[in-house]
């Protein structure tokens, strides 16, 4: 006897198919398909006025770390790409470990706000989230630029007489990541310490430890999850950061987005310029697949 | 006569690691209008096979039909049958009376049609005043009603309910009991009634289909569910029963002669087939207290518990078990047993049923 | 006097720190506001309160144009992204796992994953091919980027609220004699409502904010307004682009506002 309920399946499976259709024809065409021709691209030969030439190479793969000498053509590191990688990673710890200073204790300071006002703190927090990334890029340009707010009441107060050069840093950079990307420092630590069990935190005081053993010893380890997931929630974009680079480094501290537009602008290099997009997509995906892992041990544990 | 409701071989196997077989090869026929009852535990099945009636969900095998006309492959809009959910299911985003009116609004009739319908299943229920009210601002009752009126307005030809009663308190799942026996009858609608209370069951229905395990173990009337339990386990279910032991020792017609574990004898109705070793049900109630000369069987009575209704008798027969006899009390019955007593229990023939394994 | 009674939610210096935390994150969102309503041409010095920088952003041609473009694009992502991300968590939500599930999250989440300059540069490759094949140059690209990338963000508000929806009461109205399509219609859609509206509206914010894809995939004349403004960061700051910043902020933040609202509205 046939299977009724399997005709039954097979009629869902198409239909569900068909819904999907849409979606992922709009995702293969402007999404996961260019991806792939950008790795097709990776091993292929520069055009002269960019663009590629359609003939294999693997030149820009070697071109990512390595270089040739121009004069004795002896293998060694590529000083400036590995510089930026460098930096950019270092930039991307740096704004990490920033936002985890400033962003634990605010999420801290909003899970302990009464219930019926923790809503409203967290709204406080999305909204700069959810605006312009370049408008709040600009935002903290104005104030720190040379003829900026910080350095105009400074001089006027006579605590200086020249204008502080913080643009154009790695500090401005950083100062501009951290401002960009603290929400999401606050929101998973906060979705942890949310559902942190307060009575915990009494028996820790009740068996004599102090407010900073009750901190290392029983609240850190219970949000945990929320730490690490913040953490590599800001690493991520950090690394991949294009427009704060470029509107507070100013062209001088390139970090591996504005290596990457080089290659596409002035290097007219689009193979080595798909090469280091590739590299990027890999260092990220890494650093998310650990993620995934984290955030599945953490349903497990409040499952 | 055609059946309401006919399945054959009626089978469903949910898929997964390991799949899970629901129902397993079911056969049932359901009279037009009655009031017919799926009884069981939860997990036997019963909403599943509900399920399948409606059309929510497809059998694996066999066939299903209703009144004469095969069913599987309808879709539950081409159903003539109403369901009452558990949980009612109205739609939140309409009123009283735009959830009653759904479906036939749906059966694309008319719109005095649907207007002059919905006031009268509003007064079946006793919900006129109520109809322009949103759903979330009635009471759990209330709901109750309208999930029931919405099902009845389209008048399907059968009626599926759910555990309808089981969000409801005590008081109200009484009252509601008795009303929805009143619309059975009233309606002349087939009612499938699912349950896992058996008090519900025996209280309303015309027939009961006790299940477990996928598979019906028994159909019948209340009375005969209830008094002629077909296995261990109906008998269990429904009601508290004691079981004995006793080995078949002849036949004499209808009746069947036992001996038990105490020795006497006794006779009983039995299936056909019964020989050897069997099991004996007695119900509580149906079991006095006696001498231990007169007794058929002979223990010591270990607890006398107090009930108000009624007081239960744990005699330890000896051998391991425990026989609970049920008396009703009244005011002048004298406390006639004491614990610690060496007692004796009778109960007459039709009172022992022998169960099938 | 009486010594405070021991609070077990205080860690030192928190509050401190978390204040902060605010006034960093609103500071310069205040002061860019407060000085596009500036009289004189500094972004530091006060002159007093003036409209003028919002009238000259207004008859500025480029920032008329880029402001139309920019509504246009935002639009039809939004109208795309949403109406293909309803269908799309219709067939994902409710349903028991299937073959090729991993998968399609995947896709549809790439672009919440994929940095943006990797996209941007994928795109980039991908549509300088097709421009050069068809000779076409017009905002389709743009409005189909934007599209792709507002996927994930159409999509999630829609699951969510997909997810708490009562499945019987679909089974109901099927019950009831309604087809499928009187049931996504009378009682699927109508509940789903707030959360298609809250994913149209994130769509419409964040094709509305973008900046890096639109700067690689723009033909030449196609600036948006965040790609205008990056291109004026190069030259002297006026408060114009404050002004044109506030403007931009208003939108982003009623949506925003909005947006949280609608996904707090229950049944």
């Amino acid at each position: 006897m046939t299977d009724l309920s399997q005709n039954a399946a097979r009629r869902a499976i198409k239909t569900r198919w068909m819904l999907l259709a849409p979606a992922l024809i709009i995702l293969a065409f402007a999404a996961s398909g260019p991806l792939l021709i950008t790795l097709v691209y990776s091993f292929l030969t520069p055009g002269d006025y960019g663009g590629v030439v359609w003939d294999f190479s693997t030149d820009a793969w070697f071109n990512v770390f390595l270089q040739r000498d121009i004069f004795d053509d002896t293998l060694g590191w590529s000083d400036a790409h590995l510089s930026i990688f460098w930096r950019s990673v270092k930039l991307s710890l740096l704004t990490t470990l920033a936002c985890l200073v400033f962003g634990f204790p605010t999420a801290y300071f909003i899970a302990t706000r009464p219930k019926q006002h923790r809503d409203l703190w967290m709204l406080l927090i999305i909204i700069p989230f959810w605006t312009n990334l370049l408008i709040r890029t600009f935002a903290i340009l104005e104030l720190i630029r040379n003829e900026g707010t910080i350095n105009t009441i400074l001089i006027a107060l006579g605590i200086i007489d020249e204008p502080i050069q913080m643009l154009f840093t790695e500090f401005s950079i950083i100062l501009g990541m951290v401002y960009v990307y603290l929400p999401l420092m606050v929101l998973p630590i906060y979705a942890s310490m949310e559902r942190l069990d307060f009575r915990l935190v009494e028996a820790g005081y009740d068996l004599y430890a102090t407010r900073f053993q009750v901190l290392r010893r029983v609240i850190l380890p219970l949000v945990k999850p929320g730490v690490i997931a913040g953490s590599i929630l800001v690493f991520v974009p950090s690394l991949g950061a294009y427009v704060t680079p470029r509107v507070m480094g100013g062209g001088n501290q390139l970090m591996i987005g504005n290596l990457i537009e080089l290659q596409f602008g002035q290097g007219r290099n689009w193979p080595l310029g798909a090469a280091l997009s590739i590299t990027l997509l890999a260092i990220v995906m890494v650093a998310l697949l650990a993620y995934v892992r984290v955030a599945g041990k953490e349903e497990v544990q409040h499952g | 006569m055609t059946k309401a409701i006919k399945a054959q071989s009626l089978r469903k196997v949910y898929n997964g690691n390991p799949p899970v077989e629901a129902l397993g090869s079911v056969d049932i026929e359901i009279e037009d209008n009655e009031f017919f009852t799926l009884l069981g535990p939860s997990g036997c099945g019963k909403t599943t096979l509900l399920r399948l009636i409606a059309g929510f969900e497809h059998p694996t095998s066999g066939r299903l039909e209703m009144f004469g006309e095969p069913l599987q492959d309808l879709p539950p809009y081409k159903r003539q049958i109403n369901t009452v959910f558990q949980n009612y299911a109205l739609f939140p985003h309409m009123t009283v009376a735009e959830n009653i009116g759904f479906g036939m609004e749906m059966l694309g009739k008319p719109k005095s049609e649907i207007k002059a319908t919905v006031d009268e299943m509003m007064d079946l229920v006793q919900m006129s005043e109520m109809a322009d009210r949103q759903t979330s601002q009635i009471s759990g009752g209330q709901q109750q009603r309208v999930a029931l009126a919405r099902a009845l307005a389209p008048r399907p030809r059968i009626l599926l309910l759910d555990e309808p009663l089981s969000a409801l308190d005590f008081k109200l799942r009484k009252s509601m009991q008795l009303e929805l026996k009143r619309l059975q009858t009233e309606t002349g609608i087939t009612f499938i009634f699912v349950t896992h209370d058996q008090e519900e069951a025996l209280t309303m229905s015309d027939r009961i289909a006790v299940m477990s395990n996928g598979a019906i173990r028994q159909i019948g009337g209340p009375r005969d569910i209830y008094d002629h339990p077909a296995d261990r386990f109906v008998a269990d279910f429904i009601g508290d029963t004691n079981f004995l032991d006793a080995d078949v020792v002849g036949k004499d017609g209808d009746l069947t002669a036992l001996r038990l574990t105490s020795g006497k004898t006794i006779t009983a109705s039995a299936h056909d087939d019964a020989t050897g070793r069997v099991t004996l049900a007695v119900r509580p109630e149906h079991a006095q207290l006696a001498t231990s000369d007169e007794g058929l069987l002979t223990g010591q009575l270990r607890e006398v518990v107090y009930f108000g209704t009624d007081t239960h008798l744990h005699v330890d027969l000896g051998d391991g078990t425990t026989f609970v006899l049920r008396q009703q009390n009244s005011p002048d019955m004298p406390a006639n047993a004491t614990a610690g007593s060496t007692v004796g229990i009778t109960f007459p023939p039709a009172a022992a049923q022998v169960l099938r394994d | 006097m009486a010594k405070r009674a021991f609070d077990i939610r205080r860690q030192t210096g928190f509050t401190g720190i978390a204040i902060a935390c605010f006034l960093m994150l609103y500071m310069p969102i205040i002061l860019l506001v407060v000085y596009s309503f500036n009289a004189g041409t500094s972004i530091a010095i006060w002159e007093g309160f003036s409209w003028r920088w919002y009238a000259s952003a207004w008859e500025n041609d480029l920032v008329q144009e880029a402001t139309i473009r920019s509504l246009i694009i935002a639009f039809w992502a939004s109208a795309l992204s949403t109406s293909v991300a309803v269908l799309a968590a219709l067939a994902t939500t409710r349903t028991r796992s299937f073959k090729g599930q991993t998968a399609v999250f995947a896709v549809i989440h790439q672009p919440l994953m994929v940095p943006e300059i990797v996209t941007a540069v994928a795109l980039l490759i991908f549509f300088a091919m097709i421009k050069v094949a068809t000779g076409y140059n017009g905002l389709a690209y743009l409005i189909i980027a934007h599209s792709a990338f507002c996927i994930p963000f159409a999509y999630l508000p829609i699951r969510a609220r997909l997810q708490g929806m009562d499945l019987t009461l679909e089974q109901a109205a099927a019950d009831l004699y309604a087809t499928p399509f009187q049931v996504f219609r009378r009682v699927t859609l109508p509940q789903l409502w707030p959360g298609i509206l809250a994913g149209a509206m994130l769509a419409f914010v964040i094709s509305l904010d973008d900046v890096v894809i639109t700067e690689f995939v723009k033909s030449a004349g196609q600036d948006t307004l965040p790609t205008y403004m990056l291109g004026q960061l190069r030259r002297v700051v006026t408060p114009e682009i404050n002004a044109i910043s506030t403007a931009l902020l208003g939108i982003s933040v009623t949506m925003v506002i909005a947006y949280t609202l609608l996904s707090k509205v229950r049944n």
